[in-house]
């Protein structure tokens, strides 16, 4: 089994009286799609909330290459790589469609004012390669029609594939997508898992995967964790979960 | 129908309670008295046949508009054409356009005319800096006059103790001023929109009190007089030159024309202003200029992005700052005097409004607006009581027909190479 490149262990979160995540334990391997499933308010979003920086974790580890990031903050545990997107769709809606993978582009580009005054040739030249670079991943994700629309009057399965594309040009080692086919037509789910085929197979891309819709799940996720009201019901390969009577228990409820 | 006719009667009825004391009384001084006198029966008249007016307005309103509705539409302006003069590259031809008539007028213009558009080029500098702040940023600085104050002050006690000049004391300013931005910044990282806005404007008010009561330092309410004006490498405009120096006159061997030193100032400031143009576009295609817009529209997602919204907001606010500095040393070398009172918060409200008017982001739209909202008041001088109530209808009437602004900033379009 290859090494871990995220790991989570014991990850609690409390807020005042409520317990909304308890003991999680998570491994995720590289380049595979981990997806973690369970009903609604199970506790899914915190976990991601708190792997992302966004919540500081009541109790537990979280160890990215088994480096502790758990006391990080957000934008420093996305520069290490460990990227989201959210359930709601969040994108810079009055910039274009392209201006928005310029700005996720930020941490790799020529920042320096005096360089930028004065339009250096190194400045242009990143400048240029960040251009080349959205161009190359607006024409993956297909929106290449609409580079320069702003970003909010995009129809909703566009505004998904945009904000995936925007995470991509951080250069992410993890990518955390949280329910990314809500809303979807199942014609534009279909893309969306040869999408995150093609960047776990393609692109080296480690993906964590919240989602409902069980079609996608199973047939994409190479391990998946199920939570039940922020508890870890299960865990194990789409064969195993399908299979574990505790599982359809949850979200059947009692035969 | 009695619905409409309640709302009738009480528009008339207000009609009434704001016009009787604002035009129907008048204040007269007897001795040391003041006395109300009521105003002559014209007034009432007109007040009446205002509200009776009103009255009827209220009552057929909806039918007038249903009939104004069904009436052929007049011709409009084609929808192409706002778009048009909205575009960057049409906003670029412009600007220049702008520049050469701006660099050519004052030598044909009256002394009070181009003493007047140097003022406006004042608040074209100061509106281009607050829409980083406001207009880019979208961080609601209520207190950007604080910042002018520090940039005027600063030169002003360079030059009242050290006797700087102004081209060394304009970088001074400037810093000075990005250091109080940079200052300002810190406390409010956690604060967005009214939060934010209520702090920097108790900022700009701690400012002008700090100014007013160190009055051993600054002069207090007097101010501080005698400040030297720019010079032209080393000539002054003066009549006569003050020990060691020459007067431009007399190197050139021209009359005196005290209109010179206007038209002088008026060409430094639009030498700031021109510097302020190109800096604010340049940074406008800059990584930091899409960061700053970025954060405007979502702060969380900008973290989710590995971008550092701390950095981000102290850039815009420490850069914001640094154009009202420049503004401010400018302001007090040609004024030749600072003092509190012109730092109060109408001040800070009026660069506001210029923002808003010109629409949020654009820089032409600032400038249009600058130009209307300093030389409206200077035009009809005559109406000066009127002017806070010809402020505040400019203000609606512009939130009810363009509520983004005159000439609104539009996205930049970007050409993918393939």
């Amino acid at each position: 089994m290859s090494r871990p490149i995220l790991e989570v262990r014991g990850l609690t979160m409390r807020f005042g009286g409520l317990l909304a995540v308890n003991e999680v334990a998570l491994r995720v391997d590289e380049k595979q799609v981990v997806s973690m499933i369970g009903p609604n308010g199970a506790g899914k979003t915190t976990v991601f909330n708190c792997l992302t920086g966004f919540y500081q974790p009541t109790a537990g580890e979280i160890l990215l290459d088994g480096e502790a990031i758990q006391a990080l903050p957000g934008h420093k545990i996305a520069r290490k790589g460990v990227v989201r997107t959210f359930q709601n769709v969040r994108l810079f809606k009055d910039m274009t469609a392209v201006e928005n993978l310029l700005v996720a582009q930020h941490r790799h580009l020529n920042t320096s004012f005096i360089a930028g005054l004065l339009k250096t040739p190194a400045f242009r030249k990143s400048e240029r390669e960040a251009m080349d670079f959205a161009a190359h991943w607006l024409e993956q994700v297909d929106l290449v029609e609409v580079a320069n629309r702003p970003a909010g009057t995009l129809a909703y399965g566009q505004q998904r594939r945009l904000e995936i594309a925007r995470c991509m040009m951080t250069r992410p080692r993890i990518l955390m997508l949280d329910e990314p086919a809500a809303g979807l037509n199942p014609r534009e789910t279909e893309d969306l898992k040869a999408l995150i085929a093609m960047l776990r197979d393609e692109h080296d891309v480690t993906v964590l995967l919240i989602e409902h819709d069980m079609k996608l799940v199973m047939s994409i996720s190479d391990h998946i964790y199920v939570i039940n009201q922020g508890t870890p019901l299960a865990d194990g390969s789409p064969e195993q979960i399908r299979n574990n009577p505790d599982v359809i228990k949850a979200y059947l409820g009692e035969a | 129908m009695t619905r409409n006719l309640r709302t009738a009667f009480f528009s008339a009825l207000l009609v009434i309670a704001v016009s009787v004391p604002v035009f129907g009384l008048k204040l007269t001084t007897v001795g040391i008295k003041v006395e109300v006198h009521l105003g002559d029966a014209l007034t009432f008249w007109v007040i009446a046949a205002c509200a009776v007016a009103m009255f009827f307005w209220q009552l057929f309103r909806t039918r007038l508009a249903a009939g104004w509705a069904a009436s052929p539409s007049l011709p409009t302006v084609p929808a192409g054409a706002g778009s048009f003069f909205t575009l960057p590259s049409t906003q670029r031809y412009i600007i220049i356009a702008l520049v050469l008539v701006a660099l050519i007028w004052p030598f044909y213009g009256s002394r009070g005319a181009v003493d007047i558009a140097t003022l406006i080029l004042i608040y074209v500098m100061l509106g281009l800096g607050l829409n980083i702040v406001v207009g880019l940023a979208g961080l609601l600085d209520l207190g950007y006059v604080g910042f002018y104050a520090v940039g005027a002050y600063t030169y002003a006690l360079l030059s009242h103790y050290y006797g700087f000049g102004f081209w060394t004391a304009l970088p001074i300013a400037g810093a000075m001023a990005a250091l109080f931005g940079f200052l300002l910044g810190f406390p409010v990282l956690r604060l967005r929109g009214d939060y934010l806005a209520i702090v920097t404007l108790g900022f700009g008010e701690i400012i002008r009190l700090l100014l007013r009561n160190m009055t051993e330092l600054t002069g207090g309410p007097n101010g501080i007089s005698g400040i030297d004006k720019p010079t032209l490498f080393g000539l002054t405009f003066d009549r006569r030159a003050a020990e060691g120096m020459q007067t431009f006159h007399e190197f050139f061997g021209v009359e005196y024309a005290s209109i010179n030193k206007v038209i002088f100032l008026y060409l430094i400031a639009l030498l700031l202003v021109l510097l302020t143009l190109f800096v604010i576009n340049r940074l406008l295609r800059m990584p930091i200029g899409r960061a700053w817009e970025a954060l405007r529209e979502d702060e969380i997602a900008c973290r989710a992005l590995g971008m550092n919204p701390t950095v981000i907001k102290l850039s815009a606010f420490t850069i914001g700052a640094t154009f009202a500095g420049f503004a401010g040393s400018f302001f007090a070398a040609r004024q030749g005097l600072v003092s509190p009172e012109s730092f109060t918060f109408i001040e800070s409200a009026i660069i506001l409004a210029i923002v808003v008017l010109g629409g949020m982001g654009s820089q032409l739209g600032v400038i249009l607006a600058a130009i209307v909202m300093i030389l409206l008041p200077e035009l009809m001088r005559e109406f000066s009581e009127y002017r806070m109530l010809m402020f505040g209808a400019l203000m609606v009437l512009m939130m009810i027909w363009r509520p983004q602004g005159l000439l609104p900033m539009q996205r930049p379009h970007l050409e993918l190479k393939r």
